[in-house]
């Protein structure tokens, strides 16, 4: 009984030193304020994307599971036409309305960062295609592009430009710049709000220097805006790619993947293989098929962005 | 909003009672069956039981109606609470596979050709429902077998099937030069070349459109011979007889209106009912929009059979509806109750007729329902059940033909050569080897 009446006590004070060095320590509180944000990613990000890989390894069906086949799904789909047309239509979608999403917002952006009448209304406007919910903007354009009742078929066919209805969804090269127009109108907004919140950043008194220096319009752009500019383009861009590239909705909504799977991208094949025919393994594997080409873009946008420090000022100087 | 939705129904009830000259089914009539039969019926629902059912949107407004009304009686009768949603045709199967695959959220989905083949284990067994059916209402017919059995046990029990028959303008045809509807494809192509020259046009949907689509393409597979698979699921695809129906269709689209390959399957209803189609494959839907909305279009309408090909037999592909319940679900007696209330004769007659033709049962006693001769051109519908073959062809409807024809293998086939996105042994390829890798 003494032996432990004397050693209990030292033990509380050393457990109590421990406990209170451990309190102090601004590490220990940092692990334990960024648990539950870890947590949410291993649990909403992390775990899916490994269940992905894993069914994607599996012959895994709906409504039952699948025993480890190895690479047999990505053998399949190496050698799968339809594949490869939709990674071809995807880099083709993402690169030409990624382009002109950008070349179009940053227009956009530049004239809206004038002062004119109504700024604060011209500027909420320009949102609106963003803010209307995708679907139904896809229904409304699948209802532009109609085989038979479509607007521009029939306003076209009034001036008597054309004799016959164009086959906007009908025909595969149509229905491909049809869907890239599409997500152009939508897309367009968020870059060049994005864009124009990053000019406005731009201090006035460089302007000012520059047109004192004898700069053009082009040339204050050009040494100017542009530079300054860059990091949020980076980030712009790369969010604008990663959107494009993993589009569902507006294809799904306007085509669903068709004719003949000319519009099919990597996102919807997945889900027609995996949801409505039931692999799950082979969608699976398709959506795993595009985690190179995501990586692959955010690292050219991250590169591009850490190059542009010395832009930024601050002590990276160099 | 459970107050509301009644007094909706209600209200739309009585409208479309008006709008269509149906006599009104008495509310009461019905809630009297219902309560006389849930107390005689062999399944006794478990207390406080719920059914969340998943169906797909209706075409003929009516329909629908009916049907909310007899799930409302059961759900009086019973106790038992009855969710419904809508989805569209191609809605229907995600969503059921979803439910499938996580083991919640739906009890009971009512959706299209060979749904519970796609996952046969998560399907209850509905054999004593199935036999109860049968043997009160004169037997089911051969593809009703095919569509709800697995082996020897019901997985699900059809409800209906929905014809898929060439809705032709009958002035457009006479000017073509076919006094009579053409019984073979030779003359059927002729009949559409004709149409197209008239600046008449006909045309079949050519995208992913699970109802119309599916339906007309296995048509003309089979009526040359061509199949997916034989008998023993050997995949037999790659044959010359698919050559000579991809020939035939190659020939047929290019006398279509422009814009089928993305077409969905309301898109001919759209096109017909507004004039700019005159012939195409569906079920009764357009006639009776057109009844309702545009009465000289109606006058000027019919329907047949999809003509007999060069192996001498119809070979229809008609859209079937069975109703299948989940093994997951809380409520089985209660689901199994609703199954076989659907089709007791004192409200499915009513919701037959409602359906105006465009649900045609599964059960030969139901021939007999006056709706089917109340319009000639009503009648062609009655025998859609007892002529269609499933989507598996001469193969066995299973899994792999439910996978199949979800994949829309054949349709595909059919549409890369015809669109020209693919020669006809490349598409022949393509189908082989995707058929091929599920057949496995």
């Amino acid at each position: 009984m003494t032996v432990v009446d004397a050693r209990a006590p030292l033990q509380v004070s050393a457990l109590a030193g421990a406990w209170q060095r451990l309190r102090s320590n601004r590490n220990w509180l940092g692990f334990w304020f960024m648990v539950p944000a870890a947590g949410f990613l291993i649990l909403f990000l992390a775990y899916p994307l490994g269940l992905g890989l894993w069914l994607s390894l599996t012959d895994a069906r709906i409504g039952r599971g699948g025993s480890f086949v190895g690479l047999e799904n990505y053998q399949w789909l190496s050698d799968d036409s339809v594949f490869w047309l939709s990674v071809f239509n995807t880099l083709l979608y993402t690169f030409v309305a990624s382009v002109i999403k950008f070349a179009v917002g940053l227009y956009l952006a530049l004239l809206l960062n004038r002062h004119m009448p109504f700024k604060a209304l011209i500027r909420a406007a320009v949102l609106i295609p963003f803010i209307v919910p995708t679907v139904l903007s896809a229904i409304a354009f699948w209802w532009i592009y109609d085989a038979q009742f479509s607007i521009i078929s029939w306003s076209l066919r009034k001036l008597h430009l054309i004799s016959e209805n164009i086959n906007f969804l009908g025909d595969g090269n149509w229905a491909r710049a049809s869907v890239i127009f599409a997500n152009i109108w939508r897309g367009v907004p968020f870059v060049a709000i994005t864009l124009l919140a990053g000019l406005q950043t731009v201090s006035p008194s460089l302007y000012e220097a520059a047109t004192l220096d004898g700069a053009t319009a082009w040339q204050r752009f050009r040494y100017v805006t542009y530079p300054l500019l860059t990091p949020i383009i980076a980030v712009v861009m790369t969010f604008s790619v990663l959107f494009t590239f993993t589009d569902f909705q507006l294809i799904w909504a306007m085509t669903r993947g068709g004719p003949v799977n000319a519009t099919h991208l990597m996102a919807t094949l997945s889900y027609q293989r995996a949801i409505l025919s039931g692999r799950l393994g082979e969608g699976a594997a398709i959506a795993t098929a595009m985690i190179p080409f995501l990586v692959a873009a955010i690292g050219i946008s991250w590169f591009g962005l850490q190059q542009r420090k010395w832009q930024q000022g601050g002590p990276n100087n160099d | 909003m459970p107050d509301f939705i009644p007094s909706r129904r209600s209200l739309l009830l009585g409208g479309v009672a008006a709008a269509t000259g149906l006599a009104a089914i008495p509310a009461d009539q019905w809630l009297g069956f219902a309560r006389a039969w849930a107390e005689a019926a062999p399944w006794k629902p478990e207390a406080g039981a719920k059914i969340n059912l998943l169906r797909w949107k209706r075409f003929v407004e009516a329909e629908d109606v009916a049907f909310m009304a007899m799930v409302q009686a059961f759900s009086k009768a019973t106790g038992v609470e009855v969710n419904v949603s809508n989805e569209s045709y191609d809605d229907i199967q995600p969503k059921a596979s979803v439910a499938a695959n996580t083991g919640q959220g739906l009890d009971m989905v009512w959706g299209l050709y060979s749904l519970p083949h796609l996952f046969p284990d998560k399907c209850l067994d509905m054999t004593d429902v199935a036999t109860y059916l049968g043997g009160k209402y004169g037997g089911w017919t051969a593809s009703a077998e095919a569509y709800g059995k697995s082996g020897a046990k019901w997985i699900g029990v059809p409800v209906a099937a929905t014809g898929s028959l060439l809705n032709y303008r009958i002035s457009a045809c006479e000017k073509a030069g076919f006094k009579e509807f053409p019984k073979d494809t030779a003359a059927f192509l002729e009949l559409c070349r004709g149409l197209k020259k008239n600046g008449t046009p006909s045309g079949m949907a050519l995208g992913h459109a699970s109802g119309d689509a599916n339906g007309w393409v296995h048509w003309a597979l089979w009526s040359h011979g061509g199949y997916l698979v034989d008998k023993d699921d050997k995949v037999i695809i790659n044959s010359p007889e698919t050559a000579k129906a991809l020939e035939y269709v190659k020939q047929l689209y290019d006398t279509f209106i422009p814009g089928t390959a993305s077409w969905n399957d309301s898109s001919n209803n759209k096109a017909f009912l507004a004039g700019e189609l005159y012939c195409t494959n569906n079920g009764i839907s357009i006639y009776v929009t057109a009844k309702r909305e545009k009465k000289e279009i109606a006058d000027d309408m019919n329907h047949a059979y999809m003509p007999v090909g060069p192996v001498g037999k119809p070979t229809e592909l008609h859209l079937a509806f069975p109703i299948l319940t989940f093994q997951f679900t809380k409520a089985p007696q209660a689901c199994k109750a609703f199954a076989a209330f659907m089709q007791e004769a004192d409200q499915f007659n009513p919701w037959v007729s409602a359906a105006q033709g465009y649900l045609t049962p599964f059960l030969a006693a139901y021939d007999a329902n006056p709706i089917w001769t109340s319009d000639p051109k009503v009648t062609p519908y009655r025998d859609v059940a007892k002529r269609t073959l499933t989507p598996a062809g001469i193969g066995t409807l299973g899994e792999k033909a439910a996978a199949a024809v979800a994949d829309f293998i054949v349709v595909d086939m059919f549409a890369n050569y015809c669109t020209g996105r693919e020669d006809l042994k490349g598409a022949i390829a393509g189908a082989e080897r995707q058929a091929k890798r599920i057949y496995r």
